[in-house]
């Protein structure tokens, strides 16, 4: 695990997608001193260009563009933690019961497993959203989470049945240890890489998703994240009016932030998988 | 034989699950979702077309949730999926059917497009690891990767579109003029270009990495040093030896990806206007039309599963082990 974290340090991804989480874990944290504006207050000039005052300009309501982004930072960062967590969470409990118990416990595990790997997501939460009639930030979390988790659920699962026999797991079962206590306790620390890397690819799913579901106007569309800017910036025409500042700056964070989420996840199978190793 | 049936078999099992999903998601929710819709439409339906709705979302009706469920199959499987309330008094089977073929055509072609680029790069960027060029592109890949797709959608289009004024903004051929035969086809390849190429860029980079790690695994295997060292061309190591193994797992990964692209690809419609599924999707959540919700998930969930079936199948062709029946 030291060495792990040791190679990943040196590795220039994972330094890249390390940094990109910082600064904007930095500007979420320090939002009402880096915003100059209240970001939802509509008391500017409407639709105007980028200017010193307002330098991504305003909205058709007359909101400072930058403050927004400043401020859906927040948002969308912690949507996309959170739900990467929850996400692992659900595909370590699934995933690590099937391969573990194996059997028909397992048979009906990856059978629900298989299932909602292949029903496509976003339709899916989608139509889910639409019938949500309380929108906020947590029905957004919830169904990302319930939609994301199967892919990760398998990767456990295998890793499970390839622990599953080793010697220390014989030993713990013979000493009468509780299974929970042995799937949670016993086998899940040997595999801290791969739920690292998962929680990082679970955070991307959860940002683009949330990006696309904010986008659609099925999110909180009164909530201020990258999402609901974009959406604003669609329903309003941004385009038509040159007003790209609008559109571009939102989407290019949700790319920077899910690429640095990407960085992590491939630094990490780097590292650990000596095959995929630089020489 | 065995290996074709038990894909029959899980096509079918999934196929269940999605439609019972569909069935229980509107009854699930506190407060029926559907009496908005219904409360919203109230004057602009005839009495029948309410009362159908009240059916098929489980609303005053005396039925028990089992002969609801029964009944709810024998109109799906039947191809009747309700009218649709914001294009009343068309039904639903018929908005959806002009949306199918659009949609078909783009995401269909620009899908497979994507998987052949991306794997192909894929291939030469493992090749050529350790080089400039081949380590260049995974930070590449890895942003387009992460790039939502109506965001470059919107890029594109704006620059394109607008300021450039190259190609269309909207739509799928041009409507403001009667067009046939190869005229027709030519604007329609022609609308078809700035969602495409949107598409393309953005599914290519997953691929690309899928493929690229595969690659690199496989290449470090000692057949490939043996078929080196017994002189073999480098492009006959390259492309019989690596990459027919490599491609293995960007087969089974595909079920995942496939719901994935397609997700964005539909988002990337609503951008360019472009009158397909994932355009009318977008049209049914803004007026709240959930029987075109339905049949378009329902549509949706069906084709990634037959895209997963026929990949299954290839898979016997690709993997001599599927076939025997060995590991």
């Amino acid at each position: 695990m030291v060495n792990t974290l040791r190679a990943l340090l040196q590795n220039r991804k994972a330094a890249f997608g390390m940094a990109i989480i910082l600064v904007f874990t930095l500007i979420a944290v320090l939002a009402p001193f880096l915003a100059p504006y209240d970001p939802t207050a509509m008391q500017f000039a409407p639709s105007q260009p980028p200017s010193a005052e307002h330098w991504l300009g305003t909205t058709a309501s007359g909101q400072d563009i930058f403050s927004q982004v400043v401020w859906g930072t927040r948002a969308s960062l912690v949507v996309g933690l959170v739900t990467g967590a929850i996400t692992t969470v659900l595909s370590l409990l699934v995933g690590l019961t099937a391969g573990y118990f194996g059997g028909i416990i397992d048979d009906i595990l990856s059978t629900v497993t298989n299932i909602f790997l292949v029903i496509p997501g976003l339709p899916l939460i989608i139509i889910i959203a639409a019938y949500i009639t309380v929108k906020g930030t947590a029905p957004v979390i919830f169904v990302i989470a319930i939609t994301g988790w199967a892919w990760g659920a398998r990767v456990f699962r295998s890793q499970m049945m390839t622990l599953r026999n080793r010697d220390f797991v014989q030993a713990a079962v013979v000493v009468g240890e509780h299974p929970l206590r042995v799937i949670f306790a016993e086998i899940m620390p040997n595999m801290l890489s791969l739920i690292a890397a998962n929680f990082f690819g679970a955070a991307l799913y959860a940002v683009l998703s949330e990006a696309g579901l904010e986008f659609l106007g099925l999110g909180n569309v009164n909530a201020v994240t990258w999402g609901t800017v974009l959406y604003w910036a669609q329903n309003n025409q941004a385009l038509m009016f040159g007003q790209w500042p609008w559109f571009a700056t939102p989407g290019l964070f949700i790319a920077l932030l899910g690429t640095a989420f990407a960085m992590m996840n491939f630094a990490i199978d780097e590292v650990t998988n000596p095959r995929l190793r630089k020489r | 034989m065995k290996y074709v049936l038990r894909r029959v078999l899980f096509l079918l099992v999934t196929a269940w699950a999605a439609l019972t999903i569909n069935f229980i998601l509107p009854r699930l929710m506190p407060g029926n979702p559907a009496e908005v819709m219904i409360a919203k439409f109230q004057g602009r339906l005839t009495p029948q077309a309410i009362h159908a709705l009240e059916i098929a979302f489980g609303i005053n009706v005396h039925q028990s949730l089992w002969a609801q469920y029964v009944d709810y199959f024998r109109r799906i499987l039947t191809g009747d999926f309700g009218v649709s309330v914001s294009y009343f008094p068309a039904t639903v089977s018929q908005v959806l059917g002009q949306a199918i073929p659009w949609t078909v055509g783009l995401v269909g072609v620009t899908t497979v497009i994507a998987f052949a680029v991306g794997t192909l790069l894929g291939i030469g960027s493992a090749w050529k690891r350790n080089t400039l060029a081949g380590d260049a592109v995974v930070p590449v890949a890895l942003f387009l990767n992460s790039i939502p797709y109506f965001w470059l959608g919107l890029l594109v289009l704006y620059l394109f579109g607008f300021v450039l004024g190259w190609f269309p903004i909207s739509n799928a051929y041009d409507t403001s003029t009667q067009l046939s035969g190869l005229a027709l086809a030519a604007s329609i390849l022609y609308h078809a270009v700035l969602p495409a190429v949107t598409i393309i860029i953005s599914a290519a980079g997953g691929w690309l990495l899928t493929m690229r790690n595969n690659m690199v695994s496989v290449l470090s295997e000692d057949y490939i040093a043996f078929a080196h060292a017994k002189g073999l061309p480098p492009r006959q190591v390259e492309y019989r030896y690596a990459a027919r193994n490599a491609i293995l797992p960007s087969f089974t990964g595909f079920a995942m990806a496939i719901g994935f692209v397609i997700g964005g690809a539909l988002l990337t419609e609503i951008i360019f206007s472009y009158p397909g599924v994932g355009y009318l999707l977008y049209q049914a959540v803004q007026s709240l039309d959930y029987p075109l919700m339905q049949a378009i998930f329902l549509f949706i969930t069906v084709a990634v599963l037959v895209a997963n079936f026929v990949m299954d199948l290839l898979y016997v062709f690709l993997d001599p082990r599927v076939r025997t029946g060995g590991e």
